[in-house]
């Protein structure tokens, strides 16, 4: 088995007042060594849900189906093993960084937290801990080792939420909107950081985001999410030179482009993104699709073909795929 | 022919006792003309925001002048004053907050005519509501609902539905897409479109997408430290830039193009 994370048929329900609500309905996806990996969709679409369910940050869900680091289980495992996994093997950045950091804790000692807890000793977390928050870009970083987050910028804040989340050397780092909450040329340099890091390290990226330029600079193949189900995947170069499903087509087609002179209407995806509760029968997206034939509404479709590397969740697509082999 | 004029525009806010206050706004000057959509650009904390503020009178300005439609915006009072506010409105980011929970959408749009006594009794009231809605696309089935009911981009609707009521010579956008979704962005990006063509709406749109600017605006002013750096028309700025600032904005946006990407950075992936 070549890859580090296989996630399988997963599975995460929601109770609320008017009944369970399945937010992510059978998501396959798997992550090799060193690969990056973006998880697409907008708001609703369960990319989140789907990190903070890989990580078993959802205790109040039920969360169904496997997810395999290593060979190693994370469904149903104890605390004591979810506990080992997170910040040693796998490494989260979130949005949000100051709501990711201690406020009435140093950043020293946040950053020497995983160091200090696998039993590394203190003087030399410490050096470690300073070194790598030079490496991404803190200047004065053994003078500002004793700050507090708040005397830190925003853009300065995620890199050391970023150097929390690899100081351990983790395998696998989830990062979910890591530069949304940034400046764009603040970003721009987050995003380098974050590849040069995970190339040094050989590290893999499992990058969930809703910014389509994003992922086209930074990942090499593509899972796109709607209603929490995987409608498409594929290299990136795939998914954005020839994709197949009308979702993810028009996604790409309705974001503006800073390099094109073009006025006018925009194309769009009329209507909107459904609720998991409300989400139709069939293929999700069939109420908002422009070619739908009968199965769309009452069958869920399968991403197909299965052993490929481009997959697609289609009835129109993979039909006019087999005639075209046929023919 | 110029529709709204900004001269020397000065904003500064106290930073606490005996601190001395910090200038936010540092004597910006530019023009609008009559059905142009001008987009003001840059980073958080480069003024956009405190500009288009003082612009409406929503916040008082130090010093400078505003001049719309040849009338003095930040001297005005009383009457003037308010027949000013109908001339400019304002749409802002976040649609959650900016509408009233408890209203119906229907009235929440026809509000601000009852407000300037410009449409009266419930029928005629209702039935301009209703105009206003289908003109940002919703129907009649929405009148009655409350804006929980509604989703993030119909919600921006209803906020645009209600700042063109008063039929207004100037909209005021403060990042009104940012918080919504690629295809309900790329929805309200024609809406406003549209508006312009059938209404010959004048916008200030401030936005800090480059790329949604460039889609959309005429022109673009850059803004950093309170200071507009470059202005000029959409394709000279964005295809020429002159500033060194506004390169180094253009060059860390991403394009959604793979091949494109990977030859900018000079690498290939992994």
């Amino acid at each position: 088995m070549t890859e580090l994370l296989t996630v399988r048929d997963l599975r995460v329900d929601f109770d609320t007042p008017s009944g369970p609500v399945r937010v992510i309905d059978g998501l396959d996806l798997t992550v090799a060594p060193g690969e990056r990996v973006a998880l697409v969709g907008e708001s609703g679409s369960g990319k989140s849900v789907t990190a903070q369910a890989i990580l078993g940050l959802l205790p109040t869900a039920r969360v169904t189906g496997s997810v395999r680091l290593d060979g190693q289980e994370l469904v149903g495992a104890s605390r004591r093993i979810l506990r080992q996994v997170r910040g040693n093997r796998i490494g989260l950045v979130f949005q949000d960084p100051l709501s990711s950091l201690n406020p009435v804790m140093t950043i020293g000692r946040q950053v020497m937290e995983p160091l200090l807890i696998r039993g590394v000793r203190r003087a030399e977390a410490r050096r470690r801990a300073i070194d790598l928050l030079a490496r991404l870009g803190v200047r004065d970083a053994a003078r500002r080792f004793d700050d507090y987050p708040h005397q830190f910028s925003g853009g300065m804040r995620q890199r050391v939420v970023i150097a929390i989340a690899v100081i351990a050397e983790p395998d696998l780092l989830i990062a979910d909107e890591p530069t949304t909450a940034l400046d764009v040329r603040i970003q721009a340099q987050v995003l380098s950081l974050l590849d040069e890091i995970a190339a040094e390290r050989r590290m893999a990226v499992l990058l969930i985001t809703h910014d389509l330029g994003i992922v086209a600079g930074f990942a090499q193949r593509v899972v796109v999410m709607y209603a929490g189900r995987e409608v498409e995947q594929g290299p990136v170069d795939e998914i954005f030179g020839r994709a197949r499903h009308p979702y993810t087509r028009g996604l790409l087609a309705a974001v503006p482009r800073i390099d094109e002179r073009h006025q006018g209407r925009l194309p769009t995806i009329g209507g909107q993104v459904p609720t998991p509760a409300q989400r139709p029968d069939g293929c999700a997206f069939h109420p908002r699709c422009s070619s739908t034939v009968d199965a769309c509404r009452s069958e869920v479709p399968l991403l197909l073909p299965r052993a490929a590397a481009h997959r697609v969740a289609c009835h129109v697509a993979t039909r006019h795929a087999e005639q075209v082999t046929e023919v | 022919m110029t529709l709204l004029r900004v001269e020397n525009l000065v904003k500064s806010f106290p930073t606490g006792y005996r601190s001395p206050p910090v200038t936010v706004v540092k004597g910006v000057s530019f023009t609008l003309d009559r059905g142009e959509i001008l987009g003001l650009v840059g980073e958080s904390g480069s003024g956009k925001s405190t500009t288009a503020r003082c612009v409406a009178r929503l916040l008082p300005a130090d010093s400078g002048r505003v001049v719309l439609d040849g009338r003095d915006v930040l001297g005005a009072s009383g009457r003037e004053l308010r027949s000013l506010r109908r001339d400019m409105q304002m749409v802002f980011q976040d649609p959650y907050s900016s509408l009233n929970p408890r209203m119906p959408v229907g009235e929440a749009v026809s509000e601000p005519l009852l407000v300037h006594g410009l449409v009266t009794g419930r029928a005629a009231l209702r039935r301009r509501a209703l105009e206003l809605l289908r003109m940002v696309g919703l129907e009649e089935e929405h009148l009655d609902r409350y804006p929980r009911s509604f989703s993030g981009g119909q919600r921006q609707r209803i906020a645009i539905a209600r700042a063109i009521a008063l039929e207004p010579k100037l909209l005021i956008c403060d990042e009104p897409v940012s918080s919504l979704d690629v295809s309900v962005q790329a929805q309200v990006l024609n809406l406003f479109h549209d508006l312009r063509e059938r209404l010959g709406l004048t916008i200030l749109f401030i936005a800090h997408d480059l790329a949604v600017v460039r889609h959309l605006c005429d022109r673009v002013a850059v803004m950093r430290g309170g200071e507009i750096v470059e202005i000029a028309d959409s394709d000279t700025l964005y295809d020429n830039p002159t500033h060194e600032y506004t390169r180094s904005l253009l060059a860390a946006v991403p394009i959604p193009d793979p091949r494109r990407e990977r030859a900018r950075r000079g690498v290939g992936t992994g």
